[in-house]
């Protein structure tokens, strides 16, 4: 229990104490045996208050200090920083909201906004008695990071993380890197051709001897935490000499007598089992393919100094002090019939055209037969309000407008319909829209509720739709090819790296980060981080800005060799605990594991790991749990602090305590105060512009501002054009 | 009492002060990391002792700690009305709301409506 506590009740220039009687109530706490200050301060953020606190401290010997102002959400920080500064624990503050949550909200009832005042600040005493000193938990961190998935995001996560001088592994599951955009041909915007893009990358990772890359290659086992994740890697074998001159293996693939569906072509066209994505697919080495050609042993003996179909899987441990997460997508793949999808001749996805293009260099053909026209029918596998993919790809629309613009460009002659629910060529991409409809593209409008049908008429294809652009009118269009614009989709082995690392997915699938505004990239488990496409659709410059928002991120906590995480976490009581799983089950974080204590099964807490959010607290079935700051004894002391009856003594004609003198000195002023002054320094601003301008928000900036118009640190200056708003300068004479 | 949670309906709560819309000065707040860490034990604690109710300002769906906190939010409801059974409290004593970081009005509506609601309970 604390016995020599510090109570300050603020007046916050009248925004409080205008109806709560801050004098009375700092009176009457003062005569209580364990307060030995008991004060009102006018702003006791001012700088000035700061330092008389820090002084009371010091020379009263305070062992616990309650301040009494604004939300904690303000200056939690800042008395915290007191406290420390002046040698005393920072946990052995509380802050009791005495303006958001009692003055303002009861300002008409002034009397009961002092009592309910009372209440809270009893309430706050009762708490920091209780309160014990918590130190903040350092965990050290390895100067190395784990990036999964060596696509457009993952490789340049790991440049930049290899320059600022961490050590790098890059693990990619595929035996190439560059996911999706090695596979993409010309990519919209830049035009630059998606293998050139990964070419360079690949270099640029060669460049640096700290990163590692781990293809064919996935996670098998997760354990430890931010620090110091312990990986377990299963790295598939290429079964090729890797020292055999490419000469050789060149002709040795050429020899190879097998072929079959060419999944990087999408099935479009055959390959052999020994084999690189592309010509020009990096690492450099082919892949032998050793369950097919084990039919074919004399083709193996042949060339046994070559094919090594012994090479074993090889698991390898790492060790990372955070892990970045660029998994991508898959793309939407329509189900058998879905507009005639594989059961229509001539009805493919886009990302199938793309390979077609690559493959067709001179003349566009398909089945043997020159296509001229294409219907593309936008959407599929987007916004479906009934199916599981409710969101906007986001890509499709620009990447089926932008391959419209490659089709004419490379093989002259074509025509091209868009049927399109709505076209969302956003920002820059819009003027690919306007050159589409330049060059003689068509457009047609559908609604979900009336889909386009696709039928075959002798050679052709019939698309039948309702044209929202020309009144619903039933149309039928005929054209040699159809082009489903499939969308992006959580990739479907998303779960497992989900399940690895305990990353929460959205109800989209996608992985979810904490925030989408503020904190884009951040997962709630510490030191994990998401970006590129796994966490929703993106295009490449997307995908890269995020990519590198995590890389600053965890640049920054490598750097710093150490993590320092709050106290305020979940803490057994072993002689109550009975291991019963209960907690453990509710733990999103992993943060509870059976451990023995002195010969007994009890749960221990993962300091690392815990997120102090309290749910395993109330399923305990024997009260074991606490969470640091929020223990029975002090959550039952505040209720019994509500509770209190205290004695006030209502003021006559209420309690408007305007304060006798009307001069503040400059190092009295509020910190709001200040960042308001910084933004009016040269001329005259309305209320509005100064909120905008300081990024505060604009009934708090109402609220200061009428306060320092009262003690005359600004004055109004006449009215803006519209008549709407005032315009207040500083007051020169207030210097 | 009310429980609020730090990261959403605290500040909700607060938006409603700022803003000066009024409820009821008989209202106070506790906040806590996540609304699924109320321990039934605390609800009892303050309806034992004096307060008429209590009401969850929950995070509901915008929880960034768990997925499934509405559910173990409910839970603790749930669990609380039966130990309020055994002490001849009232269930409706308890309620709970989804309640977000701009709920200003609703968290004022609630706390009328639920106070009209206490008011006349005889238990
Ligand atoms: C039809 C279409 C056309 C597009 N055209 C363009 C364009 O022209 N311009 C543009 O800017 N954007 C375009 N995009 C978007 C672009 O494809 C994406 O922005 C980009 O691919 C995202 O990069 P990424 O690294 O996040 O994901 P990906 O490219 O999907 O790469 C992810 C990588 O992670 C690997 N991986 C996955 N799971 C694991 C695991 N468990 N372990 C190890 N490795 C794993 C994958 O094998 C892959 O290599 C297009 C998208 C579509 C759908
Ligand atoms: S729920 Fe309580 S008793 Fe059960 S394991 Fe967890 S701490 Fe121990
Ligand atoms: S407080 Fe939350 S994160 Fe910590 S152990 Fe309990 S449930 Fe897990």
């Amino acid at each position: 229990m604390k016995e020599r506590i510090g109570v300050y009740i603020c007046h916050c220039g009248g925004n409080i104490s205008d109806y709560v009687d801050v004098e009375e109530l700092s009176k009457m706490f003062y005569k209580e045996d364990n307060i030995v200050v008991s004060k009102n301060v006018m702003f006791v953020c001012a700088d000035s208050s700061q330092k008389a606190m820090i002084a009371d401290i010091q020379e009263y010997k305070l062992d616990a200090i309650v301040v009494c102002s604004c939300s904690p959400k303000l200056h939690l920080h800042t008395f915290r920083n007191v406290a420390a500064c002046a040698g005393l624990n920072p946990f052995n503050y509380v802050q009791v909201n005495i303006r958001e949550q009692c003055s303002w909200p009861h300002s008409d009832h002034p009397h009961e906004a002092t009592v309910k005042a009372a209440g809270l600040i009893r309430a706050g005493i009762n708490r920091v008695s209780h309160s014990e000193s918590l130190e903040n938990i350092e965990i050290e961190v390895k100067k190395s990071a784990l990036i999964i998935g060596a696509g457009v995001a993952g490789m340049k996560a790991a440049i930049e993380l290899a320059r600022s001088g961490n050590e790098v592994f890059l693990v990619e599951k595929d035996y190439f890197v560059g996911g999706h955009i090695a596979q993409k041909g010309q990519l919209f915007m830049s035009d630059q051709e998606g293998k050139d893009v990964i070419t360079s990358l690949y270099h640029e990772i060669k460049k640096y001897p700290n990163i590692t890359l781990f293809t064919g290659s996935t996670i098998e086992k997760v354990s430890g935490s931010l620090g110091s994740f312990h990986i377990e890697l299963k790295v598939k074998p290429r079964y090729i000499n890797p020292r055999v001159d490419k000469q050789t293996v060149k002709s040795v693939m050429d020899e190879c007598p097998i072929e079959i569906d060419d999944p990087f072509n999408l099935g479009l066209v055959k390959r052999k089992v020994i084999y690189k994505n592309y010509p020009e697919a990096l690492p450099d080495l082919p892949v032998v393919d050793a369950e097919a050609l084990k039919v074919f042993p004399d083709f193996v003996a042949k060339y046994k100094s070559v094919l090594n179909l012994t090479e074993e899987e090889q698991i390898i441990s790492l060790m990372a002090g955070s892990v970045l997460v660029t998994t991508g997508y898959d793309d939407y793949l329509p189900k058998e019939g879905e507009f005639g999808y594989k059961t229509l001749e001539n009805v493919i996805t886009l990302p199938e055209l793309n390979r077609l293009m690559e493959l067709n260099p001179n003349k566009l053909v398909y089945g043997g037969k020159e296509i001229k026209s294409i219907a593309f029918i936008y959407c599929v596998g987007s916004r479906q309000s009934k199916g599981e993919n409710r969101f906007c790809s986001r890509q499709c629309c620009t990447s089926a407008i932008y391959t419209s613009l490659q089709l004419k460009k490379k093989y002259k002659d074509i025509q091209a319909y868009h049927i399109y629910r709505d076209i969302r060529t956003y920002g820059k991409q819009e003027v690919l829209y306007e050159q589409s409809s330049k060059q003689g593209d068509l457009y047609f409008k559908y609604e979900e509720k009336e889909m386009p049908v696709i039928e075959r008429e002798g050679k052709s294809l019939i698309v039948k739709i309702k044209d929202y652009l020309t009144a619903r009118k039933q149309l039928e269009i005929e054209t040699d090819m159809v082009v489903l614009v499939t969308g992006m989709m959580p990739r479907k082995d998303a779960l497992q790296i989900s399940e690895l690392f305990k990353i929460p997915v959205g109800s989209d699938r996608f992985f979810n980060e904490i925030h989408p505004k503020l904190k884009p990239v951040e997962t709630v488990i510490k030191g994990v981080y998401i970006a590129g496409a796994c966490q929703g659709p993106k295009n490449i410059t997307e995908s890269v800005q995020s990519s590198l928002a995590a890389t600053s991120k965890i640049i920054a906590l490598l750097k710093k060799g150490s993590f320092s995480a709050d106290p305020i976490i979940a803490r057994i009581d072993m002689d109550a605990c009975s291991w019963c799983d209960k907690c453990a089950e509710v733990c999103d974080y992993s943060a509870l594991k059976m451990i023995e204590m002195n010969g007994k099964m009890v749960a221990g807490v993962n300091k690392a790991m815990c997120a102090g959010c309290g749910i395993c607290a109330p399923v305990c079935p024997e009260n074991a749990i606490e969470i640091a700051q929020y223990t029975d004894k002090e959550i039952e002391a505040m209720i019994d602090g509500f509770l209190a009856k205290l004695e006030i003594n209502e003021k006559e004609g209420g309690s408007d305590s305007t304060p006798k003198e009307s001069a503040i000195r400059m190092e009295e002023y509020p910190q709001v105060w200040k960042e308001i002054l910084a933004v009016m320094k040269d001329g005259k601003y309305t209320i509005p512009q100064i909120a905008e301008n300081s990024k505060l928000n604009s009934e708090l900036v109402t609220y200061h501002l009428m306060t320092m118009n009262k003690y005359g640190i600004v004055v109004p200056d006449g009215m803006d054009d519209k008549e709407m708003y005032y315009y207040y300068k500083e007051n020169e004479d207030s210097h | 009492m009310v429980f609020s949670t730090d990261k959403i309906s605290d500040p909700g709560i607060d938006q409603a002060g700022l803003r000066k819309i009024h409820y009821s000065p008989s209202v106070y707040v506790i906040s806590l990391p996540c609304s699924s860490g109320v321990k039934p034990k605390w609800i009892m604690h303050a309806l034992e002792n004096g307060f008429d109710g209590v009401f969850i300002a929950a995070d509901g769906h915008e929880c960034s700690f768990s997925s499934r906190c509405a559910e173990y939010t409910n839970k603790i409801v749930e669990v609380s009305q039966q130990l309020m059974k055994a002490k001849n409290i009232n269930p409706k004593r308890i309620r709970m709301a989804a309640l977000c970081s701009v709920c200003a009005e609703p968290f004022a509506n609630h706390m009328e409506n639920f106070g009209k609601i206490l008011a006349n309970l005889e238990d």
